[in-house]
């Protein structure tokens, strides 16, 4: 009797509670505004303050930040996860959380759902991927010899980004002209998103005080110490007034693949090899 | 003037047995002949960030040694100047913290924190850059727009006076400037659309004695330049530290930017009193003159860079590197232009007007699909404090070396929200970003030497009549180097990136060099 009153009793306080807890989680997983316009025109002026810093006009990516009007996203691509990302930072990365200070200057959750809208809105579908995958991969370690310089999914080599799930942040259009002309975005400062210094790639070539000669790239340096990468990957670092000379380039060491050496029909394979990788990564 | 160490020893040990002597509102007039002390955020009304304690110098300066650092825990980035008086050091941290430590060990004596209120909008980060003080109190700015007075013996607030509705996006970042009996502040907010103002509180009570609007009401004068309703929300912040002519009694402020920052159209005039320097009467907040660096600005070129006082003869100036690009002499008495020279590269302006003033180009105006400019968002300097060392007759400014793109888009103001009229992002068709701090004739304007720095510097500048000039840099390098040359004397690598002017002081006749890098607080020494 007592156990029959307490269940009638507690039964629909369960019951209530747990269609509360249904409605808020609802409340925060779903975008109340999607597909409204008129909203995703207020989310793309929060995106040009708070946003296009680092992911540029129209989340087409910038220096620091993926390109967002790409349909698969690295870090989750539901209404949810990007929420999250944007709310809470992801850890990590250089992408910081709306509400600390630094760029932008914080956003509510409104304003933040009001760039959620904006995203789907620039969103490009995906394109239906033309290129051959496994011959992708091939020509990634062998032909290209990509892996020589590049890793994806721990094969590769060290001395250049690493490419694993770079397909989610990056346009096509970029990773063209990333293969015809690599020394064009270094020259303009590329920056390595995931570190909190900015690893640019730049080519050092140092001589030592005892003549021995390297080449390499940056991982790191500041007015008076250098660390350097070199072609045979092996670490340095020197205290730059102990070297006999120190010169640094922003001519890449990619070579530049023209269509002689990468047919278009390549290009395409390599790039589905890597959105292949890329839809496989979490 | 040049102290010489021995006797440097004896004004140490003169006021280290005074140790609880009050600050009063005269050593803060003479503060410049108290080198063990460092008694307001640039050292003394003058701005000039200048010690003539010279125990280290150019022979000796490679031997320096970290003495004690002391951590706040804190994220975020860590702004303040320190004060030190009587062997006590005063400085603040994140979040609104403040903290007395033993100028000597680096040893906590007590630590305060301010709740602040969740919903506050620092815009650039939970930063604070410093306290003031006087008697035996301390005075800090809140970022829930509070000025508040702690005891300077114990951390408990003594009053707490409100300024304005932090939830509208208004906030104090600075180190307050203590003249006479009154407390000066200026208000942080020009992101969120606010109506700027420096505000003057009695340090006895906390009463609001003056405030001065940084943009005229209708109907006031400079009330004209300013388009419709939008002197509202037309931002002109106040936030960083003023400096003081005690001979004709007045205080110079600068001011930020109009908002939104990157849109003119809704705001045609020359928007005053925004980028401007201000010259107030201290006892009332009357403007007595003001000089306008950019007018109408679009690039949010903040003109809140120390207003140094330069005195050579009978030349009296205010020396100032702005963000906009250009090093601006002028003549404190008349506030009129002396000379504007480029010191950092510009687009913005190509022309000057009759007065030898830049004014901005069409070709610079924001665009909606965005247009290059330098400098760039951060612009060529910006808040971080320069110094002007009167041996070497040179002004050191950081300066960054960084264009970017500039958008503009409409934007409907909504209060305590973001109030930017779109954006700025990196510029993909110039160089990387770099830096340098540079030593400027100001007689000339001519750059004198340069030390390169890897990336943009958010360090200030300290100069010393040792002969050096200290600074550090984004990488985490905490830097000596020779006043006169720029040559490299000493370097500690802090492990994180300076973001904070350095400042210099003495006890038992031992000088520190003090500066703030990552959540640490550094005094170095002499080994």
């Amino acid at each position: 009797m007592r156990t029959k009153r307490a269940i009638r009793v507690l039964l629909p306080a369960i019951l209530f509670l747990g269609l509360v807890g249904a409605f808020r989680t609802d409340a925060q997983v779903r975008n109340p505004y999607a597909g409204d316009a008129k909203v995703a025109k207020l989310g793309e002026s929060q995106f040009r303050s708070n946003c296009a810093f680092c992911h540029g006009l129209g989340a087409r990516g910038g220096g620091r930040g993926p390109d967002l009007t790409r349909a698969q996203k690295r870090h989750g691509n539901s209404d949810e996860e990007i929420f999250h990302n944007v709310h809470d930072g992801i850890a990590g990365t250089a992408m910081p959380p709306a509400t600390a200070g630094g760029i932008g200057v914080g956003m509510t959750d409104e304003e933040i759902w009001q760039v959620v809208t904006y995203i789907r809105s620039v969103e490009k579908k995906a394109n239906a991927a033309t290129g051959n995958a496994e011959r992708g991969k091939q020509l990634f370690y062998s032909k290209a010899a990509c892996g020589t310089c590049h890793m994806v999914n721990g094969k590769g080599g060290r001395l250049g980004p690493e490419l694993t799930t770079t397909a989610t942040s990056r346009s096509e259009e970029y990773f063209v002209d990333s293969l015809r002309n690599p020394s064009k975005r270094l020259a303009q400062g590329i920056q390595e998103a995931m570190k909190d210094f900015p690893q640019e790639y730049e080519t050092a070539n140092v001589t030592t005080a005892d003549g021995t000669k390297y080449q390499g790239v940056v991982l790191n340096e500041d007015a008076f110490t250098v660390q350097i990468l070199d072609t045979r990957e092996v670490l340095h670092a020197w205290e730059k007034n102990s070297l006999k000379s120190y010169e640094k380039t922003r001519q890449s060491l990619m070579p530049a693949y023209d269509e002689k050496m990468l047919p278009e029909k390549d290009v395409q394979d390599l790039l589905a090899f890597l959105a292949a990788t890329a839809g496989g990564a979490k | 003037m040049k102290i010489p160490t021995a006797i440097l020893g004896l004004i140490a040990l003169s006021f280290g047995t005074a140790a609880n002597a009050q600050v009063t509102a005269d050593r803060l007039l003479n503060a410049g002949k108290e080198p063990q002390n460092w008694l307001m955020y640039s050292g003394d009304y003058s701005g000039l960030r200048y010690s003539t304690l010279d125990q280290v110098n150019t022979d000796n300066a490679a031997s320096l040694a970290p003495k004690w650092a002391y951590q706040t825990m804190a994220g975020g980035k860590f702004e303040t100047t320190p004060l030190v008086t009587d062997g006590i050091l005063y400085a603040t941290g994140p979040d609104d913290r403040a903290f007395a430590l033993d100028a000597r060990s680096g040893r906590p004596i007590w630590q305060y924190q301010r709740t602040l209120p969740p919903d506050i909008r620092p815009c650039c980060g939970r930063v604070n850059r410093g306290v003031g003080i006087l008697g035996d109190r301390v005075f800090l700015g809140t970022l829930d727009a509070h000025v508040i007075a702690l005891d300077a013996k114990t951390g408990a607030v003594v009053w707490d006076a409100t300024a304005a509705d932090y939830s509208k996006g208004y906030s104090f970042t600075l180190a307050p400037l203590v003249i006479r009996n009154l407390v000066l502040v200026g208000v942080s907010g020009g992101e969120y659309g606010i109506r700027g103002f420096i505000d003057a509180y009695d340090v006895a009570t906390g009463e609001r004695k003056w405030r001065f609007n940084t943009i005229p009401a209708p109907g006031e004068p400079g009330s004209e330049t300013w388009e419709g309703e939008s002197w509202k929300t037309g931002g002109s912040p106040a936030w960083i530290t003023g400096t003081f002519d005690p001979a004709t009694n007045t205080t110079f402020w600068t001011t930020g930017n109009p908002a939104p920052s990157n849109r003119g159209a809704e705001r045609a005039g020359d928007n005053l009193y925004s980028d401007s320097l201000l010259a107030l009467d201290p006892d009332t907040g009357k403007l007595k003159w003001h000089f306008q660096f950019t007018q109408h600005d679009e690039h949010d070129y903040d003109a809140t860079q120390v207003p140094v006082m330069i005195d050579e003869g009978d030349k009296h100036w205010i020396a100032q590197g702005n963000r906009n690009g250009f090093f601006y002499v002028i003549d404190r008495t008349s506030g009129k232009l002396l000379s504007a020279t480029q010191y950092a590269k510009v687009t913005w302006s190509n022309s000057k007007d009759a007065t030898g003033r830049p004014v901005g180009s069409k070709e610079g105006e924001p665009t909606l699909e965005g247009n290059p400019v330098c400098p760039g968002a951060f612009g060529a300097t910006n808040w971080m404090s320069p110094s002007y060392d009167p041996q070497t007759k040179l002004f050191y400014v950081t300066a960054r070396e960084q264009c970017d793109i500039f958008s503009t888009a409409p934007q409907v103001f909504d209060a305590g929200h973001a109030f930017y009229g779109s954006a700025y992002f990196p510029n993909d068709a110039t160089q990387p970003y770099w830096g340098a701090l540079r030593a400027l004739d100001p007689a000339t304007g001519k750059l004198v030497w340069e030390w390169k720095h890897g990336s943009p510097s958010w360090s200030g500048v300290l100069s010393t009549a040792g002969g050096i000039v200290f600074t550090g840099d984004a990488e985490g390098n905490f830097i000596a180097l020779d006043a006169k040359s720029g040559k490299p004397l000493w370097h500690f690598q802090c492990g994180a990136g300076v973001f904070a002017g350095p400042m210099t002081y003495a006890v038992d006749g031992k000088q520190y060099v003090a500066v703030t890098a990552g959540s640490t607080l550094f005094a170095f020494g002499l080994r």
